[in-house]
């Protein structure tokens, strides 16, 4: 498969890039290098094989949902470029 | 001869003695950077007044209690710039976090500094450690040591510079596809990448949460093996760490390598590893089968699709960590006309072009069309690659082949070929997608640039790593010191 200009430009759409004119034309000829070289794995016949999705196999975890202290609310919002009234500030999300 | 070159030993004998100080240390390692950083460029922060001034806690602490004084204890150490630092600046080399302060420390900085270490500052990387060049920083690259118009290696190619170039005692890395070991490689250090969940990963900036692993860099194997036992164990803020009991890997480094036998696996000595470096791999072989090792050439028959396996993975996991970045809780925030455009522009302006074109990739491989094609493909391959591996280890205690199937390359060299910088991490990045241990030793010079020899073991089995690492490394000869000089061709 070779990947269009239009298909690339949805891609950055979901994963919330902006691109500039001279981005789009260098990641469509190097993304679809990276696609060439996944093609390559349909080479392997992989019928049956279970896929691996963790570093090592680790069950789930489970802790007692016991109330612990956490780092305080104004640390984690000095971090944030905007807050207010203890909360972060983004843009409005609704239409007036 | 500076401090920071003197043997573990004798720096532990002296600070109990108290003839040697962690201000001292520390003062010596703030002077070479000083002397040689603007030659190498290995850090984003350097944090002197705060190094010196915990040197002095340590001091005052210690004094006068000499069964107090850990192995480790007064060295000045480097942390690559995506481990978190309480109110230390940590950017992962990249401009949307440029001037994002934790407000934690990350686990393994939290048992350094237990271990009596003092930190004086955080080295460059690759962007969001995607790279084998450290030329995707946003700040600046850093300079091989060896020949400073050639790149260190990455993604943590600061952390192996400023140890090859003596400006702290030994560094932190992480290590997704290679790099801990391919910089190690390049700059003729030691780089040693734990098996999965043997480190706390808690505060570590994910990049790809099922194959990334925090470890140490040394000027020797001995020293690995000290940082290590500092750092490994379970921890309850990472629930993908072990529980294993961390064994004494000291205790590793006395035995023999009698009998212990090797596997070489033939697709990494052949086509495409350069005569150089199979050269100098082939001698270490040699030195190991001196020491009494059984070396066996061997097959591993999935590896030609490691490359294609970890590229699809790795970009997938990252597409997904990555969306984290959106400039709401930390980190850059560039104004838009509407929330959507201005995730789009902040992440547009802060993040760079390989990290972008990793998570477009990434993106597509999870899209619905393409997810069983490409992701769940890759993770079935994933599979067969860690059954090539277990298969091995059923008869044999170790595999060994060359680190990186090249020396270090010139900065600009390969920035504009993305394709063939990835399909250089073939030797590195099989071992991360079956979670298993890795060291790259040193083992001498093509070309006057340093080689690494690549020992994999079994998950969980550092302490036969180190061994074998160690035996070799003491019968091989010690590199010399690197020039801190751009070399002239030979003609």
């Amino acid at each position: 498969m070779k990947l269009t200009k239009e298909q690339l430009e949805k891609l950055a759409d979901i994963s919330r890039f902006s691109l500039a004119e001279e981005e789009k034309e260098l990641f469509l000829e190097q993304i679809n290098q990276m696609i060439q070289l996944a093609e390559k794995l349909q080479e392997v016949n992989t019928e049956g094989v279970q896929p691996t999705i963790m570093g090592m196999p680790i069950a789930n975890r489970m802790r007692e949902d016991k109330r612990r202290p956490s780092v305080a609310r104004e640390k984690v919002l000095a971090c944030a470029s905007d807050h207010k009234d203890g909360m972060f500030r983004v843009p409005a999300i609704f239409e007036e | 001869m500076s401090l920071l070159q003197l043997p573990l030993r004798e720096i532990h004998k002296r600070m109990t003695d108290g003839s040697l100080s962690a201000l001292d240390l520390t003062k010596a390692s703030l002077a070479r950077i000083e002397e040689v950083d603007s030659k190498v460029r290995a850090f984003i922060t350097v944090d002197g007044e705060r190094a010196l001034k915990e040197a002095k806690a340590l001091d005052d602490q210690l004094a006068g209690k000499t069964e107090s004084y850990g192995p480790l204890a007064g060295l000045p150490v480097g942390i690559k710039d995506n481990i978190s630092t309480e109110s230390v600046r940590t950017t992962a080399g990249s401009k949307h976090l440029s001037n994002y302060t934790p407000i934690y420390d990350a686990t393994v900085v939290k048992r350094l500094r237990d271990a009596q270490t003092i930190s004086v500052g955080k080295l460059n990387m690759d962007e969001l450690a995607m790279g084998s060049s450290s030329e995707t920083s946003f700040f600046h690259p850093t300079y091989n040591p060896w020949d400073l118009s050639r790149v260190p290696g990455g993604s943590s190619g600061g952390s192996a510079a400023a140890v090859a170039a003596g400006e702290v005692y030994f560094s932190l890395g992480t290590d997704t596809g290679g790099s801990i070991r391919q910089p190690a490689a390049f700059c003729g250090v030691v780089g040693l990448k734990p098996t999965y969940g043997r480190v706390s990963r808690y505060g570590l900036i994910a990049f790809a949460s099922s194959l990334d692993q925090i470890g140490p860099l040394t000027k020797n194997v001995e020293d690995a093996a000290y940082v290590l036992q500092a750092i490994a164990g379970y921890d309850p803020m990472d629930s993908t760490s072990s529980e294993k009991k961390v064994p004494d890997y000291l205790a590793a480094l006395s035995k023999d390598i009698k009998g212990i036998r090797i596997a070489i696996p033939k697709e990494m000595m052949g086509e495409g590893i350069q005569s150089g470096v199979r050269k100098r791999v082939e001698e270490a072989i040699n030195v190991l089968e001196g020491l009494g090792a059984i070396c066996e050439e061997v097959t591993l028959p999935h590896l030609e699709y490691a490359v294609a396996t970890y590229y699809v993975i790795s970009s997938a996991e990252a597409s997904s960590n990555l969306a984290r970045l959106d400039g709401i809780r930390y980190g850059m925030r560039v104004d838009g006309k509407d929330l959507i455009d201005m995730y789009k522009r902040t992440r547009g302006e802060g993040i760079g072009k390989e990290v972008k074109r990793r998570t477009l990739f990434g993106t597509l491989a999870l899209s619905s069309d393409f997810y069983d094609k490409f992701y769940r493909k890759a993770q079935q391959v994933r599979t067969l690659i860690r059954q090539d591996y277990e298969k091995l280890f059923q008869q044999y205690d170790v595999i060994v082949g060359p680190t990186s199937p090249v020396t270090a390359f010139r900065i600009g060299e390969r920035i504009e070929d993305p394709l063939t910088m990835y399909l250089n991490d073939i030797c590195t990045v099989p071992v991360n997608l079956a979670g298993l241990p890795a060291i790259s030793v040193p083992c001498g010079l093509a070309d006057g640039l340093p080689v690494g020899l690549q020992i994999i073991g079994r998950a969980f089995d550092e302490a036969t790593v180190l061994q074998v690492a160690h035996a070799y490394e003491l019968q091989a000869k010690s590199l010399p010191q690197p020039s801190l000089e751009v070399r002239e061709d030979e003609v």
